[in-house]
């Protein structure tokens, strides 16, 4: 039988990404010490290079490759034009940080590419082998980046907490993948749907049975309660650096992951899902929101937070329209762009002996540094929903969409609960503009690219809420 | 002839076991990791069965794929479980505590 080659061009970033991670980590091998930037300089390269190989093809229609195991469409594009971006200013972001903490180099780097080739492929994979190959391959590097440093033992034991619970999740995930399987007999996306169309109600069972185990590992990824209990753990006990990257790119993935999975393969059972995501969305909202408010260390609070906000963003693909999945997805890219900054400023001001652990340790940042609060200070308020920021845009297209589909309880209790969670995102901005500093020595980020590319990301994030036409425009010619 | 619902029965049971030894066990973190193992040897029992019965080898080969990530993953777990001992010169799942609040 002759061996169909496929093709290849709509697969470039990813291949582009792949050899350049190889040539980086082979360059890094043999580049002496001093010549250590380079591993910093290439990485960044790729990144870039894959962002802008992506851009080039963004005018082609939706297209399924490598014999219908991947597809290209506006969906994966935006997502893998995010998640490069957001990899490049984490890197920028922990460069320092990597320095001052003699975490190895090379390997941080490398890690941190694999795992944005796993994403990548995870948010364009058209089949289960290739989603679940691209999830343990964004997973995988994860692991071993917590790991990396071992001056402490909460490292590993947050690494090994991660590890066992994203290996449940994989697990769960694959029964119900075979579960599916078994039922349609095919792995392959565009075949599982049509075969879903065409069975009776009555033969759903299975399928059902199936999807139960989907949802409980994709809510295992996305750390929406139940499946919550590993989230606040690993963000604080991971070097500040790595929350920044697991808090960031990974959510992205994950929304992938719900769109690949369910809006896309199964359509016809769209109410069972919708309803077993309804209770987790809620019990995320308000669990997440609740909690946060006890919690004294900043990064316990933030991944409270985004247990709330992964809530809100699934009210987006509860609604299960066209609206609903683009209001979803301009809501998690709105939300890693502002946990960019959160989780940036905190891994930033890590250094000369001061570690940011607790709110507290910003007392006074308004007076130490005005510009850097201000930045603080966007996120927050974008956090809690405060216009015009966009993360009031973001919560308003979400709402929208599900009171659009009849459930306007769910809206109202996410809007409940949005007001229990202002209080917890403005208390780290009284702490900052009202509380007296405990030292008054000015601090400041390490090198000027850092402060411009802050004053970006916080900006964007202030942009974005006056003028979310464009992006919002994107997130709807997706779907 | 054994019957499919035989096969889907031993890997319920595998999968079910596996899960049962990850939240009960608080003594020896290996046991998870062999539990975590034993998961991915259940859904392998499925695709096995499935892809015997449906008479298509599609299910075979994502057994090989999730064969070569397990072992990876074992890889990974026993890296960090290295580095988990040389610290706390312990592997009891009650010692990993350290993180709450």
């Amino acid at each position: 039988m002759p061996v169909q080659v496929p093709d290849l061009t709509p697969a470039v970033p990813q291949i582009y990404v792949l050899i350049m991670t190889c040539v980086t980590l082979l360059v890094s091998l043999f580049a002496s010490k001093k010549h250590s930037a380079w591993t910093y300089i290439l990485s960044q390269l790729t990144l870039l290079g894959a962002i802008v190989l992506t851009l080039l093809y963004f005018h082609h229609k939706s297209q399924v490759t490598f014999h219908g195991n991947m597809i290209v469409d506006h969906v994966s594009m935006l997502l893998t034009i995010f998640i490069c971006a957001i990899t490049f200013f984490v890197l920028l972001y922990s460069r320092d940080y990597i320095k001052q903490h003699k975490m190895p180099n090379t390997e941080y780097h490398v890690l941190v590419l694999f795992s944005t080739l796993g994403m990548m492929i995870l948010v364009s994979s058209y089949s289960f082998v290739s989603i679940y190959v691209g999830l343990e391959l964004f997973t995988l590097p994860l692991y071993a980046l917590i790991a990396l440093r071992r001056d402490s033992a909460v490292y590993s034991e947050a690494a090994m907490k991660y590890f066992v619970m994203g290996a449940i999740a994989s697990g769960m995930l694959l029964y119900g993948l075979s579960m599916i399987y078994g039922a349609t007999g095919s792995v392959q996306i565009a075949e599982v749907v049509k075969v879903i169309s065409a069975l009776p109600s009555s033969q759903h069972l299975i399928i059902l049975f199936g999807l139960v185990f989907v949802i409980a590992g994709v809510a295992f990824k996305l750390g929406a309660v139940p499946f919550h209990m590993w989230v606040p753990d690993v963000y604080d006990g991971s070097p500040n650096t790595v929350t920044l990257m697991i808090a960031t790119g990974p959510k992205i993935a994950a929304f992938g992951l719900v769109i690949r999975l369910l809006a896309e393969t199964m359509p016809d059972v769209q109410l069972a899902w919708s309803h077993a995501l309804m209770l987790i969305a809620v019990l995320s909202i308000g669990l997440g929101n609740i909690v946060a408010i006890v919690q004294s260390n900043i990064k316990r609070m933030l991944a409270y937070s985004s247990i709330a906000q992964m809530g809100y963003m699934l009210l987006g693909v509860i609604a299960g329209t066209a609206n609903g999945y683009a209001a979803a997805m301009f809501y998690v890219l709105i939300y890693s762009l502002m946990s960019l900054a959160a989780f940036g400023l905190v891994a930033m001001l890590s250094r000369d002996g001061i570690d940011i652990q607790h709110i507290e340790d910003l007392r006074g940042l308004n007076e130490r540094n005005p510009w850097l609060a201000f930045m603080m200070l966007i996120v927050m308020f974008s956090m809690a929903g405060i216009p015009p920021l966009a993360g009031f845009m973001a919560k308003i297209g979400v709402l929208e969409a599900v009171i659009a589909v009849g459930h306007v309880w769910l809206a109202a209790v996410a809007l409940l609960f949005a007001i229990v969670g202002a209080y917890y995102y403005i208390r780290v901005v009284k702490v900052m503009y009202f509380d007296d500093p405990l030292q008054s020595t000015r601090i400041d980020l390490p090198t000027g690219d850092m402060r411009v590319a802050l004053t970006v990301n916080g900006l964007s994030v202030l942009a974005l809420g006056i003028f979310p036409g464009i992006l919002m425009s994107l997130c709807q010619a997706a779907f | 002839m054994i019957s499919l619902s035989a096969y889907l029965s031993v890997g319920a049971v595998l999968f079910g076991i596996s899960l049962a030894g990850i939240m009960l066990n608080r003594k020896n973190l290996i046991l998870i990791l062999m539990c975590i193992e034993l998961m991915l040897l259940a859904v392998n029992t499925n695709f096995i069965a499935f892809s015997h019965y449906l008479k298509n080898n599609t299910g075979e080969i994502f057994v090989f794929f999730i064969l070569a990530v397990a072992a990876a993953e074992t890889a990974i777990g026993l890296a960090i479980l290295m580095v988990l001992f040389r610290r706390g010169k312990t592997i009891k799942v009650e010692k990993l505590n350290t993180l709450k609040g």
